[in-house]
């Protein structure tokens, strides 16, 4: 290749590095090593991994090796991916963000896990994220906050943060997440990359730290939609370890990318608008590349119309019963005993186990799952968490409506771009309306994807479009994320990313202020 | 169920933070109990708004995509070794969890 130099590498989208390692013309181990040697140089201060893994060379050179040998590989052999912790690994300690697993080395692989080594993807190491998928900012790990590469003072979003600043921060190409409100959208608009959270049940949960069984979803985070799309065809598909798991046979999401990159797919394409998410409480800033872009896409023939979705008010309040409920039965399994922190402490194992999960969660886990266990108490059960799943027949019903007069629904991915460190990590109320426009997705059980849009024009931070469609339909994400994509890229003339700011110049000036 | 926000405010008391996180073994510091006393009081009556608009006719949806006899063959798979399942063990022993006393003195 051009510019072979390792720098250019981690420039290289995953589709383009899959290129050339398919011609011969870069290994696996060039491949790997570039990206190893950015997060030498970056991530003391990124702070987008908890782990890397020490032999990710070995398995980049077994890949070159069989490739040399003739063998036939997937369409991603040899490129490099990183994991969020949430996903347990066998060869990698598992965390979750979380003091209590700290060192934790799982005796199984998650089925996502297992599928991405299958298609002899290459797993750097483990990224960052809010103690337990908690947050919306990965300030609530246990390891200390992600930082945006785009500003490193500023949130990198959560609690996805580590595999959404990975990507901006060129760390790697391909992240894996897990979104139960938005921890795949919301970091992803933070940090101008592209975040899909497909339908629930169509990625295995098998071997995913459980935050809220009813609305966790893992799914692929990537720089551009194709990427996504490359990734999320490797993880797709029916998982018998995953009672929850659809029998879907999903198209290749990929090819529906390649062939939608083009403006020419939004002709005629119906646009819902959702009022409620994209007026009131929007930054200006992010109301203004949100509808500059719809100006764009009626420009080219889609057909926005305006859709109400009246209870979408309601998602909020009835996520943080949902959630705490989930969350407050899911972690009770941390009991010291069996995996985990054991605290150094006298008397029964029931004080035992309080002392450790005392020492072992932070803040915000401990505030969701004692709200959670006050949900579930006898005599609040039906005033809390039923009418919280009320609300959720509503707001399914709000998108089924929505959907009749739409083929996609659209929003702004989060109300606000990226905010100084520090901003709401004591008003914890303040936090939970990060996630205002991508919680109804999870409580409907819908695909939603952000995808880059522009810089606001306030503070030249990035903005994500929010596309949100029915369930079963990622496909219409990836048609109309391509599509959107295309436009903005030739509307700026050149990808949202190569706006992002000189990474090592910029920690090194951040390392002077510090000192 | 007290009606009021008012009234579910007042119902957040330290003596029920407490007694929650008896119930969700947390051993939580007085200061601590002191300040989620306020914060669960600030979070409940900002999620409590759901009653406004979960009335009895509308019922309740807990899966998002509701799946029908989920089975599998009864058929051991896939299981983990006894080695594996205690790797992660903060004590074991003779292949078994080792735990702390079980009751206590006066039990």
């Amino acid at each position: 290749m051009s510019g072979t130099g390792a720098e250019a590498i981690t420039r290289l989208p995953a589709a383009e590095l899959a290129q050339l390692l398919a011609a011969g013309e870069l290994s696996s181990v060039e491949a790997t090593r570039a990206h190893l040697d950015r997060i030498a140089q970056v991530d003391d201060v990124v702070n987008a991994f908890l782990h890397v893994s020490d032999h990710a060379l070995d398995v980049a050179a077994d890949v070159d090796a069989r490739r040399a040998a003739g063998e036939q590989l997937g369409p991603l052999a040899g490129v490099p991916l990183a994991i969020k912790d949430v996903l347990v690994t066998s060869d990698m300690p598992t965390t979750a963000g979380s003091r209590i697993l700290e060192g934790w080395l799982p005796p199984y692989d998650a089925t996502v896990v297992q599928k991405i080594r299958a298609a002899d993807l290459v797993p750097l190491g483990k990224t960052n994220m809010d103690e337990f998928a908690m947050g919306s900012t990965t300030e609530n790990s246990a390891y200390g906050p992600t930082r945006n590469p785009w500003d490193l003072d500023r949130i990198p979003g959560g609690s996805g943060g580590g595999s959404a600043a990975c990507l901006a921060a060129f760390e790697a190409p391909l992240a894996l997440g897990s979104d139960t409100g938005g921890s795949i959208r919301e970091p992803a608009h933070l940090t101008g990359t592209v975040g899909v959270k497909p339908t629930y049940g169509g990625v295995s949960r098998y071997g995913v730290i459980a935050l809220a069984s009813s609305l966790d979803q893992i799914g692929p985070c990537a720089r551009t939609v194709l990427d996504a799309a490359l990734l999320h065809d490797v993880i797709a598909g029916h998982d018998p370890h995953d009672s929850t798991s659809l029998g879907e046979a999903w198209p290749s999401f990929a090819e529906l990318a390649r062939s939608s990159a083009d403006a020419s797919a939004l002709q005629g394409l119906r646009v819902g608008v959702v009022r409620e998410l994209s007026g009131e409480g929007i930054d200006p800033g992010v109301r203004q590349r949100f509808t500059e872009t719809l100006e764009l896409l009626a420009a080219h023939g889609a057909e926005i119309v305006e859709v109400s979705m009246p209870h979408v008010e309601y998602a909020v309040a009835a996520y943080y019963l949902i959630l705490p409920a989930e969350a407050s039965s899911n972690l009770a399994r941390y009991d010291s005993v069996r995996f985990g922190l054991r605290a150094d402490v006298t008397g029964t194992v029931e004080d035992v186990m309080s002392a450790t999960r005392e020492a072992g969660f932070g803040d915000e886990v401990k505030r969701r799952v004692i709200l959670g266990t006050y949900a579930l108490s006898a005599g609040y059960y039906d005033a809390y968490y039923g009418k919280a799943q009320k609300v959720r027949t509503l707001i399914q019903r709000d998108f089924a409506a929505a959907f009749e007069q739409a083929e996609v629904l659209v929003s702004p991915t989060a109300p606000m771009t990226a905010y100084p460190l520090g901003t709401t990590t004591h008003d914890p109320l303040a936090q939970y309306l990060n996630d205002i426009t991508t919680i109804p997705v999870n409580l409907a059980g819908i695909p939603g994807m952000s995808v880059p849009v522009g810089l606001s024009p306030e503070d030249g931070l990035p903005v994500g479009l929010h596309l949100m469609a029915p369930a079963r339909q990622d496909a219409r994400l990836y048609r109309a994320g391509a599509a959107v994509e295309a436009l903005v890229r030739e509307h700026r003339g050149a990808p949202l990313l190569d706006a992002v700011p000189d990474l090592a110049a910029a920690i090194q000036a951040w390392q002077e202020v510090a000192r | 169920m007290p009606e009021s926000t008012a009234d579910r405010a007042a119902a957040i008391t330290p003596d029920l933070v407490a007694h929650l996180a008896g119930l969700a073994r947390i051993a939580l510091s007085g200061e601590e109990v002191e300040r989620l006393t306020v914060q669960l009081g600030q979070i409940l009556d900002n999620v409590a708004k759901v009653s406004e608009v979960a009335t009895e006719d509308v019922p309740p949806t807990s899966h998002p995509i509701p799946l029908q006899n989920v089975f599998r063959a009864d058929a051991v798979a896939d299981v983990l070794t006894q080695e594996q399942a205690l790797s992660g063990a903060p004590d074991a022993e003779s292949g078994r969890f080792r735990v702390r006393a079980i009751l206590g003195e006066e039990q």
